[in-house]
């Protein structure tokens, strides 16, 4: 068994290696499907739906960018990935793009050899708790049996966390999502840890969500966002500005419902050229010129997204808060379309 | 055949090198060896200029930098401000430990049922077949699994031990209450049991790398004495034996030495155990042997004694029933019949496969990851690998750890099976 390993691993660092440097987008146009790299199954980020279709927060990120390149956002292929094998499977080529609440951090960009393109949620570590173990704050969680998922930044952050406070726990580290919650609902561990967000959203999927608490302290920043390889500039300006589409989208008021009719009668020529009206900015990324606008009609512009999979109203109930647009006080912003 | 092979005197023609016969083995044997050397350098060659290619090099460094994470189960001090060095060395342990206990339950368990499955009982014969065949037939995976759920899911919480003013005024009991004297509490997190503790201890010496516990040491060293002292009062007992045909009475001597020693320095150095007690979320005090460990000891160990019975079975049934009949007729009961006759020769067939299953157990630890049993595969192979990034050089460590570990298992075994084997006398 180590020796598939070993073998696995060194036919991915000989053989697959070669693709880094090449053509990602030409891959994908010849390929005609998008590989996007997705969570085990977190509702409201990314899930199978009743019907078996992904959907959530960071899926429909992929719809739009395989809406962008490919003209239809059904052409992804979802690959579910633990926080232990998600970037083996993008350095190995095993996915074009991950979107899969995955930290920036510096070492990710260095080490690991990777590109974060944006920040789509920014987020911060947080802890869940049983109401009934009547504890307020994560500093009273000394002794406490925390369950946290392995290869992540939090993993990280909580051993940081208690050791800065002084007190001491006892980690679970489990594999990925489902199994921290069945640990947690079972009582194995008295608290869960991983991003607030992705808190908020296993909550949701717990049948008595009201007897759950999220922690009010905030361990870490958690700035998630999509990840390609590194050295592929090209593929990952075509992520990038996806999404800044997506948000300029929202800043301008254009919407999946919209679409057409902005495109008819707007006068805003950085909204013209955004939807291919104007100028050739599709065709400079090596895209159609109305790919964003495919993306817009797609999945809707950046609130559409947000509102519709994790925002208030929806099980996950989510606030803007920072993700908010920087004309609303957030931290949202994207660079200007020209 | 010398005289067919006798070389022509005409001397050497290359030729020669395919066609001759005492020669074409080593032309063969030399173009693999020089095709499979150039495969090695093509794979290496590779690797190293993809990785340069990505900007990765390959460097060990990294084992010396802060791990940062921490481990559930540690048999020597560890946080999270020592190295990944350090974090590798706990999952070795942690890896060991498993596969030492695992393959000694295994052993004993696997003999008993091999024994037990040629029972003339029908009922006891067939419940063993059961037994093996259950076990043999189902992914080891599996029973870990199983073995994990049953053990977390059916175990009451921490806090159900707990007693409250408002319980003691009611005069209602708590949900759940340890065992043995109170000594032992199962949570669904893990066993707490009691840890042994010595008020007038040795203290521990500090090697840097390691430190020994001298306690533990002195311990050991006053066993390991006793246990050499009383095999020479055996030892000549069997003598008189021989000499005079009459054996000196030695059970209280062995006694004795065996016991006397070991509780007069376990007194001397203030021993008490540390009961584990409800503190705060969890029991405190005492040591915690969390279920992944318990699940994955007792899967490997009940998954390996389905082989071993069978090895043992095979090994017994090798031995032709005429030595047993001889045996009977010599007036032995059947269990000195098994015991001197029949194991003795038949340990000479059952061991060379007993190191395969060792050897199996062994790397089959490493399954220990679906429960998050944090060993070798856990911490190097998976948290640091992780962490660092560092894929093909913590692939190539931990498959060089379990290579050596494996030769090792494969050398002592090996070592006890030539001592078992047949000698010319
Ligand atoms: N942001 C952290 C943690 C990412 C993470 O593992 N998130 C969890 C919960 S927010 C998740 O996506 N779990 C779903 C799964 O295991 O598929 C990181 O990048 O290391």
């Amino acid at each position: 068994m180590k020796k598939s390993v070993f073998f696995g691993a060194l036919a991915a660092t000989t053989l697959v290696a070669g693709l880094a440097g090449a053509a990602t987008l030409d891959d994908i146009k010849a390929r005609g499907e998008l590989l996007c790299g997705s969570n085990t199954g977190l509702t409201g980020f990314g899930a199978p739906d009743a019907s078996g279709s992904w959907a959530g927060f960071d899926v429909d990120l992929c719809r739009a960018v395989a809406a962008a390149v490919l003209g239809d956002p059904n052409k992804v292929k979802f690959v579910p990935t633990t926080g232990e094998t998600r970037f083996t499977a993008l350095q190995s080529g095993e996915v074009d793009l991950l979107v899969r609440n995955s930290t920036w951090t510096s070492s990710r960009d260095s080490e690991l050899a990777l590109d974060f393109v944006a920040v789509n949620y920014y987020d911060g570590q947080g802890f869940m708790v049983k109401k009934d173990l009547g504890v307020s704050s994560a500093k009273e969680l000394d002794g406490a049996t925390v369950c946290i998922q392995t290869g992540t930044t939090t993993e990280l952050n909580l051993a940081d966390f208690f050791k800065q406070n002084n007190i001491t726990y006892q980690p679970v580290t489990v594999a990925d999502d489902s199994e921290a919650q069945r640990q947690y609902v079972a009582g194995a561990c008295d608290a869960y840890t991983t991003d607030a967000s992705g808190l908020a959203a296993s909550r949701a999927t717990l049948p008595d969500a009201e007897n759950h608490i999220i922690l009010p302290e905030i361990i870490s920043k958690e700035p998630l966002g999509p990840v390609v390889r590194h050295g592929d500039s090209n593929w990952g300006d075509v992520v990038r500005w996806t999404y800044y589409a997506l948000l300029i989208a929202e800043e301008k008021g254009v919407t999946s419902a919209n679409v057409e009719e902005v495109l008819a009668s707007t006068t805003d020529e950085e909204v013209k050229r955004l939807l291919g009206a104007s100028g050739d900015m599709g065709a400079k990324f090596g895209l159609d010129n109305d790919a964003f606008k495919r993306s817009i009609a797609a999945v809707g512009n950046y609130g559409e997204i947000f509102s519709r999979n994790i925002g208030e109203g929806t099980t996950i109930n989510l606030a803007r808060g920072l993700n908010a647009l920087w004309t609303q006080g957030g931290l949202q912003y994207a660079p200007p379309f020209r | 055949m010398t005289m067919a092979t006798d070389a022509p005197k005409d001397g050497f023609r290359l030729s020669m090198l395919v066609y001759d016969t005492r020669y074409r083995s080593y032309t063969i044997q030399i173009v693999v060896l020089v095709l499979f050397a150039l495969a090695v350098a093509w794979l290496l060659n590779n690797t190293v200029q993809n990785l340069a290619a990505r900007g990765k090099e390959f460097n060990f460094g990294f084992l010396w930098q802060r791990a940062g994470y921490d481990i559930g189960q540690q048999l020597i001090p560890y946080n999270n401000d020592d190295n990944h060095f350090r974090a590798l060395l706990i999952g070795l342990l942690n890896t060991l430990v498993v596969a030492v206990l695992g393959c000694i339950f295994a052993t004993i368990l696997g003999v008993l049922i091999g024994v037990l499955r040629l029972s003339r009982n029908w009922l006891v014969s067939r419940l063993m077949t059961v037994y093996v065949e259950m076990f043999r037939n189902v992914p080891l995976l599996l029973w870990i699994l199983l073995s994990y759920v049953i053990l977390s899911e059916v175990t009451p919480q921490p806090r159900d031990f707990r007693v409250t003013d408002e319980m003691v005024a009611a005069g209602e009991e708590p949900a759940a209450s340890m065992m043995l004297f109170d000594t032992i509490a199962v949570t669904n997190r893990g066993t707490n049991i009691p840890s042994a503790l010595f008020e007038r201890g040795l203290g521990t010496v500090d090697l840097g790398f390691v430190s020994l516990n001298l306690d533990f040491w002195v311990i050991l060293a006053v066993i390991a004495g006793s246990i050499f002292v009383n095999r020479r009062i055996v030892h000549s007992a069997r003598a008189t034996q021989e000499a005079t045909g009459v054996r000196p009475v030695t059970w209280w001597k062995s006694i004795l030495i065996l016991f006397a020693p070991v509780i007069a320095v376990i007194v001397a150095m203030g021993f008490h155990l540390e009961i584990p007690s409800l503190k705060g979320f969890n029991f405190q005090g005492g040591i915690l042997v969390a279920h992944s460990f318990t699940a994955l000891l007792i899967a490997l160990t009940l998954y390996t004694a389905a082989f071993i019975a069978e090895i043992v079975r095979a090994g017994i049934q090798a031995i032709s029933r005429g030595q047993s009949e001889a045996a009977f007729a010599l007036g032995l009961r059947p269990n000195r019949t098994m015991n001197l006759i029949i194991l003795p020769q038949a340990l000479r067939v059952i061991i060379p496969p007993l190191i395969s299953q060792y050897l199996n157990l062994t790397k089959n630890t490493s399954l220990g990851i679906a429960v998050s049993y944090l060993d070798l595969r856990g911490t190097l192979g998976g948290i640091t690998l992780n962490q660092t990034g560092r894929e093909l050089e913590c692939m190539l460590l931990m498959m060089l750890i379990y290579l050596s570990i494996s030769l090792m298992i494969s050398a002592v075994m090996n070592m006890y099976n030539n001592s078992v084997q047949l000698k010319a006398r």
